[in-house]
């Protein structure tokens, strides 16, 4: 017998939707982080080219995975809280 | 290299071990139950813990080797940055909603949910234990690295500091006071970064990096029909002075793969040098060389170390900033800082170990690389046309591990479960998120920094970052390295609770079903942490001078293949049994440790030829994944039956 969770933090209703969106946003993430291996594999020659600011390719990507990670990350909350706010309604601390 | 102590750098080191043990035994005194040794009781707040998250995940293979590795081959350096950060989105988006739904304490018990599989409970113990040991050896070899400018220590001496320290702070205290010491840390490691890379901007770069940079020499040669040379006029990269070529004289030369290195004498003192051509003129340039003698004498250049005649590196051949090849470039703008390295010519360093009659000798010879390589990949890891298969293999391999490995860390898991509510929890990985891809952002211009200030010491790439803020001055130079080596110390006290709670909880208490008292529970977490503490010390000795960040790319691909297939398809795979996940466990962990030892850079641990490493890949993780994944669905569907009986 285990001595139970660290936390209790009770039940969420909003749980599924959230599973379901944290999937569908690493999918998104994913496509993205293979298309910066594939250019690598395939034609790393194309890391190379300049885009702007005298800056190439794999800058570039490289910035912007890290980016993307954070923006999708905020997104994420966002939307897992509004899950939360409508579907835990009673058990919101009033 | 030659390092001396300074007492100013004493002091602040001092003063920040002591503000981190004073901050550990505070919330020592408040841990009492099993629940705060381990999860803190649930009751950090979400914007601690987030920076704590940070201070977790920054460890000594960030700052020290991600920045150490740029410093050295560029671009793919910063791949380590990219991944590492990529990862969290695997532990935020996948792994850490539905695991917060089992609510459990480790691994194990998220695992182990429903199922009470006897062979869970050891084999996630054993995995947890394993893939912290493998996190623990680089953040030892990193606090061997930093003592060594920063004390005048010897390697073994950080390190068995550090795991020192460690114990104490883990015997004595727990998840709570690991929280607030990994907050601490990971916030001033953020600031003090931002601050490095702010001084390294405003300073931007020169062809001299610094006024006592070495002065490097090379003769004009030229080849005789029967290959002979005769040494003609020499000259200084940084002087119009001329030498006489032959104030030296060859005494031997080396063939190896193409290059042929001279062994040249002057006043009794021998060098190793280059024959390289350039513009269709032939010369020699010099190396650094270190000749270990028949009888255990150490040469650095020719001579003894106390001489002081191993010089620092790193300097441009060329800089050309805005089309215009410059002395001096004056303070930048960060576009301008990387668009700048990009279109001048980078000197980087090659090693080479030959064997001089009975002396073995490692060789360092400068190369320059295009700016534009050293800004995209492939300087490291070999892409492009000329590339094998297995190089590219080595690549992905490299990717795919740091992407999944995040989620599969023992001990970023468990700081999951100290805030006190799920939504708690979630804001706290995405203050994580925001600051680790921030300091991540800022690696690339501290690594860079380094590459061009004449600072790196040739022998490890691991203090590329500190010895960048001694460059800038002693005080910025003590406060990094202190924050560095507390960083080691709060990743080291969070993997040992992992580790300890693994021993503790999984396997004395669930496994071996011996019930204790909930104090009884934390002497056995404390005793595993020593002997974890003890092992770890020993590992971070033996693997002195490996890049950190390698090391943590390796903790990254044993995580991911033991730990990742099991959560994932416990979480999203209706038919995994508990003999499926355990089997899984095994044959990741061990395909991977096995791929691991037996690989060309394990090989050239051991002093064998890499060559001849019986698997041509340093990353095991597109193997060994795929076959916990395979291994966990055939068993699963074959214990179908008696999972349902």
């Amino acid at each position: 017998m285990g001595h139970g969770p660290a936390v209790d933090w009770g039940k969420d209703n909003a749980s599924p939707k959230k599973e379901k969106l944290g999937i569908i946003l690493f999918i998104v993430y994913l496509l993205v982080y293979i298309g910066f291996i594939f250019i690598g594999v395939i034609k790393s020659e194309l890391m190379k080219t300049q885009v702007a600011f005298g800056l190439n390719l794999a800058v570039f990507y490289g910035f912007g995975l890290i980016f993307f990670a954070v923006i999708l990350g905020v997104i994420y909350n966002k939307i897992c809280t509004k899950y939360e706010d409508t579907m835990n309604k009673e058990e919101i601390e009033k | 290299m030659i390092y001396t102590a300074s007492p100013l750098a004493i002091f602040i080191f001092i003063l920040f071990v002591a503000l981190v043990l004073g901050v550990s035994f505070f919330f020592a005194r408040k841990t009492k139950s099993a629940a705060g040794y381990y999860a803190a009781g649930g009751t950090i707040h979400w914007g601690v813990n987030g920076i704590a998250f940070a201070g977790d995940y920054l460890s000594a293979a960030s700052f020290l080797g991600i920045c150490g590795m740029i410093a050295t081959v560029g671009y793919d350096g910063f791949l380590y940055s990219i991944g590492y950060l990529a990862g969290w989105v695997v532990a935020l988006f996948v792994v850490a909603e539905p695991m917060k739904k089992l609510g459990k304490f480790t691994f194990t018990d998220a695992l182990d949910h429903n199922m009470g599989s006897r062979a869970i409970q050891l084999t996630a113990a054993i995995s947890t234990l394993v893939v912290s040991t493998f996190y623990l050896i680089p953040q030892m070899v990193g606090a061997g690295a930093l003592v060594t400018p920063l004390l005048g220590l010897p390697h073994w001496a950080g390190v068995i500091m550090v795991g020192t320290i460690v114990v104490i702070i883990v015997a004595t205290a727990g998840m709570t006071s690991t929280t607030y010491v990994q907050f601490l840390k990971g916030g001033l490691l953020i600031i003090f970064s931002t601050v490095l890379t702010v001084i390294v901007l405003m300073n931007g770069f020169k062809t001299k990096p610094q006024e006592n940079y070495h002065n490097f020499k090379m003769i004009h040669v030229t080849q005789t029909a029967d290959n002979q040379l005769i040494l003609d006029k020499g000259a200084y990269k940084y002087s119009d002075e001329t030498f006489e070529g032959n104030e030296y004289k060859i005494i031997s030369k080396q063939d190896y793969h193409g290059m042929v290195f001279y062994k040249v004498e002057k006043d009794g003192i021998q060098n190793w040098w280059l024959l390289n051509e350039r513009g269709g003129v032939k010369f020699l340039d010099e190396t650094l060389s270190v000749v270990k003698k028949e009888d255990g004498a150490v040469l650095y250049n020719g001579e003894t170390k106390e001489k002081e005649k191993f010089y620092p590196v790193g300097h441009f051949e060329k800089i050309v900033m805005d089309g215009k090849e410059v002395e001096s470039t004056g303070s930048l703008t960060p576009f301008k800082f990387l668009a700048t390295v990009q279109s001048s010519t980078v000197i980087t360093y090659k090693i080479v170990k030959l064997q001089d009659g009975k002396d073995s000798v490692t060789l360092y010879y400068l190369k320059p690389v295009s700016g534009e390589n050293i800004m995209a990949p492939g300087v490291k890891f070999k892409l492009g046309e000329k590339s094998k298969p297995i190089d590219k293999l080595n690549f992905i391999s490299l990717m795919l591990a740091l992407f999944l490995g995040t989620a599969s860390l023992p001990h970023i898991l468990i700081r999951y479960y100290t805030v006190p509510s799920p939504r708690d929890a979630r804001k706290s990985t995405i203050i994580a998120i925001l600051a680790i891809g921030f300091f991540y952002i800022l690696t690339l211009f501290m690594g860079l920094g380094a590459m061009g200030s004449g600072v790196l010491d040739v022998q490890s790439d691991n203090m590329a970052a500190p010895l960048l803020a001694k460059f800038y001055g002693i005080g910025i130079f003590s406060i990094i390295s202190a924050i560095a080596f507390a960083t080691v110390l709060g990743t080291v006290a969070g993997l040992i609770v992992a580790a300890a709670g693994a021993v503790a909880h999984d396997f004395i208490h669930k496994f071996l079903k011996i019930q204790s008292t909930d104090e009884k529970k934390v002497f056995h977490g404390k005793m595993a942490a020593i002997v974890v503490g003890a092992i770890a010390i020993i590992l971070g000795i033996l693997f002195q001078g490996m890049n950190v960040s390698f090391l943590v790319g390796w903790a990254f691909s044993v995580a991911a293949s033991a730990n990742l297939p099991a959560i994932v398809m416990k979480l999203f795979w209706k038919k995994t049994t508990g003999t499926g996940i355990a089997i899984s466990i095994v044959v990741g962990m061990v395909s991977a440790l096995a791929i691991i030892l037996l690989s060309p850079s394990m090989y050239l641990q051991y002093g064998k030829d890499p060559l001849t490493a019986p698997f041509g890949i340093d990353n095991p993780a597109i193997i060994s994944i795929p076959l916990a994944f395979l291994a966990l669905i055939i068993v699963s569907l074959k214990t179908q039956k008696k999972a349902k009986a």
